[in-house]
Order: structure tokens, then sequence, then C-alpha cells
């Protein structure tokens, strides 16, 4: 059965909703919502901080993704017409795009595509590059947002007549997150700068195609376990918000993982610490507890 | 000979389910130390009780042998709780309450206290999953970042079986690193 994923941006970014739905390779439509205050308060996971709860209002975006890949997306401000997609990428004129809405109003997007490249108005490749922009560009505004309420319908597809281009959501996350002026975000993703870095497995792979800045490349090319965070930014002579932002997009696009620094000293095993009263149980001990466990 | 005690931690958010989890299994009533929470609050719309040093509970192997399970607080002005209660323990639970979202941060932030107070195995328990809205424990593990040698693992807190799943796979992970 389709299942949903609800929250709100301000406890899941749109940059760490693309990560999951990259790495878990989903196909569904993400919803969000204009955040409409309920008057109520929620309390978050410290028991502490407490917040105005918000409640799902008129729809301000819909994204689509198929296998991971992002394919559509529409803002609520929007018809989506392909029409006014190519308007507004500037392959149609004023006139042509009044005259078209009105002559093909009912015409469906691919049927008009066809009647557009076959009376020569534009090349398929500009209708390809127009919807891709207008996708990217609605995807990139979103990810200013920060307070959201959003919904992921999985399985969910634009309707059939709908022009759809799949584009890697890597690249996608790397350029939002260099958009993004969300520094409490960047510290609360990343508040320990002491950790190091280290490539997933298949680095090469998870690189192909990325468009790295370069800023971007010179951290990529320090990291190693044995190198922290702290130390990379400062051979790279970036200040600890500049080496956030960047580790931060790493992260979130798939393409580093967070790791203890190894010390350049041998490491020294850790000693476990007994409670007082109590010695340190062996196997035996553990087998017995699996029995009885199994057995209650 | 001396009767032997072990000790496991179920630690996690704010009304993640710690309390429940522990009621399910333990052999004893669970001696709670719990304060109401003030009717007033954005709390009493969670719960209405809330554990303030922590909830203990005893499974008995044999005459030798011991069980203790200690549910930490999860309202953060208790933290100095924590550190007292990670001594010695064997392994630890982190619970997660798959409906909310507004506290995977915290989930996470308490994951990676414990595992910096003692390098014991662990297991992340996606706990409520009978709720609809519930996130799914796949999608909780990319959600948390928890990496994939660490047993994520679906769970409703007040169904026995699911304890008891969750506890043992926790001693499974505990065996595993002894063979190692």
């Amino acid at each position: 059965m389709p299942r949903q994923l609800k929250g709100t941006l301000e406890d899941f970014h749109t940059t760490q909703l693309l990560h999951l739905i990259n790495l878990a390779k989903k196909t569904g439509t993400l919803h969000l919502y204009e955040p409409v205050p309920t008057g109520r308060e929620i309390i978050i996971g410290d028991g502490q901080t407490k917040r105005a709860e918000v409640a799902a209002g008129k729809e301000r975006a819909k994204v689509a993704f198929r296998e991971g890949k992002l394919i559509h997306a529409t803002a609520g401000s929007q018809d989506g017409h392909l029409a006014s997609v190519l308007h507004k990428s500037g392959k149609l004129n004023d006139d042509q795009h009044r005259i078209i809405r009105e002559k093909a109003a009912n015409a469906s997007d691919k049927a008009l595509a066809l009647l557009l490249i076959n009376a020569n108005y534009v090349t398929q490749n500009d209708i390809i590059q127009s919807v891709r922009q207008n996708t990217l560009d609605i995807v990139y505004d979103l990810m200013t947002w920060s307070k959201e309420p959003f919904v992921f319908e999985e399985e969910e597809q634009p309707p059939n007549d709908r022009i759809t281009v799949p584009v890697d959501l890597e690249n996608v996350i790397m350029e939002g997150t260099r958009r993004s002026i969300a520094e409490k975000r960047f510290i609360e993703m990343l508040p320990n700068l002491d950790f190091a870095l280290r490539f997933p497995e298949a680095p090469s792979e998870k690189f192909k195609g990325i468009q790295l800045s370069v800023d971007e490349w010179r951290v990529v090319s320090f990291i190693n376990p044995k190198n922290s965070i702290r130390q990379i930014a400062k051979a790279c002579n970036m200040t600890d918000m500049d080496i956030r932002k960047v580790v931060v997009g790493l992260l979130d696009a798939g393409l580093v993982q967070l790791v203890k620094a190894q010390s350049n000293e041998p490491p020294k095993k850790p000693v476990k610490r007994p409670a007082p009263g109590t010695t340190q149980p062996n196997s035996t001990v553990v087998n017995k507890l699996i029995e009885r466990i199994k057995n209650l | 000979m001396p009767m032997q005690t072990v000790k496991m931690v179920i630690t996690g958010p704010y009304a993640s389910g710690k309390t429940e989890f522990i009621k399910s299994i333990s052999e004893i009533d669970v001696v709670s130390t719990e304060a109401s929470v003030s009717k007033e609050t954005a709390e009493a719309q969670v719960k209405d009780n809330t554990t303030v040093a922590m909830d203990f509970g005893r499974i008995t192997v044999d005459d030798d042998l011991v069980l203790y399970l200690f549910g930490t607080p999860g309202q953060r002005r208790f933290d100095f709780m924590w550190e007292i209660l990670a001594e010695g323990m064997l392994g630890f639970v982190v619970m997660v309450d798959s409906t909310k979202p507004e506290t995977f941060r915290e989930a996470k932030s308490i994951l990676e206290t414990f595992r910096a107070y003692a390098p014991t195995p662990y297991v992340v328990a996606a706990n409520k999953q009978d709720i609809p809205d519930a996130w799914p424990a796949d999608d909780l593990r990319i959600a948390l970042r928890i990496e994939d040698n660490v047993k994520l693992l679906p769970c409703v807190a007040r169904e026995k079986e699911s304890v008891k799943n969750v506890l043992l796979q926790l001693l499974y992970a505990i065996l595993e690193e002894m063979d190692t």
C-alpha cells in the first residue's frame, strides 16, 4: 500500500527530503503547503522547546519524482501549462503564448509539443530544456522555504499528458545548499567540526556528473578520516560557517559520510567501565539472557 | 556465588515510548520516577506524566543473573542523569517516535551522546509503527543517518513480542561484538 511521509520543513528540510528520496530511489509526489498557525504549541524532542503548531493551508508547490529522480514540478501560482513554461523561458513571445492558450486550451502538453515542433515554433530540445529549467526554478525556490508542512505521497505521479524530464538529485541538492542562507540549519546539521569525513563506497560513481565549485573541490581534496573538518577549514582558509555550508551540501547529496576523526597516534582500546557492584558479562551470560527473553 | 546484574539502557527523546517499552517486558511493576505534566502546558497535549530521573524494570534469568532495564528521562533538563545511567551498561536502545519528525533531530543527538558515553552496541527502535502516519523504518534510517551496520527495528512499545524482538536484536549485536 502506498505510504505517506508527513512533516514540516522546520523539522526536515527540503535538502534532507531530497536526500531521502534520492537514496531510497522513491517514486511519488511531494506536496508543500502554506503554513497556517493553529494557535496551539507543540513540544519537540527535548521536552522543553515549544513552538507554534502549523497546519497545512493552500498548496504552494507539487514536485514529482520517479525512482529517485526529479521529473516535474508545479508552483501553486502557476498552471504548469506547457505554453506558459515556454513563454517563461522566452521560446514563445506574448502573442504566440496568448494565441496558443486561446486555441489549444484543451490540448494536452504532449499534443501541444508535437504541434509546436511540427509548426517549427520550437525544437524538441527547446521543450526539454524549458521544462527542465522550470522544474529546477521551482525546486530551488522551495529550497529556501523553512516552515511549510509537507506530505510525500508514494506512487503518485503527474498526469500522463505532462512532459517529464528526469534530473539527478545530487546536483540539485548541492545547488540548493549553495543558495541557502539558513545558517541555523548548518549549525544544527553539523554542530561538531571535530568529526572527519570519508567517501562512501564507489566514490567515483557518486561524483560522476557532479558539478562542484572551486571551494567544494578544495574541501573534497582534503577528505581523509585523519583530517577533522576543523583542520580542513584551516587548510582551505574557510570560516566555520563556510565549511559547514560545503560539508552539509556534500552530506545531503550523499557524496561524503561523517566519521570520528582518527588521531595520528595509534588508537587506544576504549575502556569499558563496569558499574559499581557489577562485572562485565561474557558470552555465556549473554546467551542466558537471550534464552530467557525468548521464553518470556 | 554473588548474583550478577546486567544493565541495559532505554533512551530516546521526550514521549518516544521508553516507559511503555520497559513496562511491556518487566516482570515487576516498573519503578517510575514520574511527575505530572501541568494540564496548561504543551507537554500535556503529548502525555500526562513524564520521567524525571529514570524508569526501572527487571528480568530475572536465574538465581545468579538479573537483567535491569533503565529508562532515561527524555527531557533535556534531566540529562545530568544520562551519564550516570550509562555507566556499565551492556548496550542501549534508542527509541524514536516514528510519527513525530520534530523529534528526529533530538533522537540523533541523544544517540550520539550515548555513543560518546560508552562504546557499547546499540539498536534503534522505530516506535509507534502501528500508527498510520509513522515513517517507515527504512526512511528513518536515512533521515537519522544511521549507519548500515546498526540495526534499526520497527517497534510497537506496548506489544511484548515487539519489545522482545528489540532486546533480542540488541543481545545478538552484543554477542557479535564479543566474538570479534
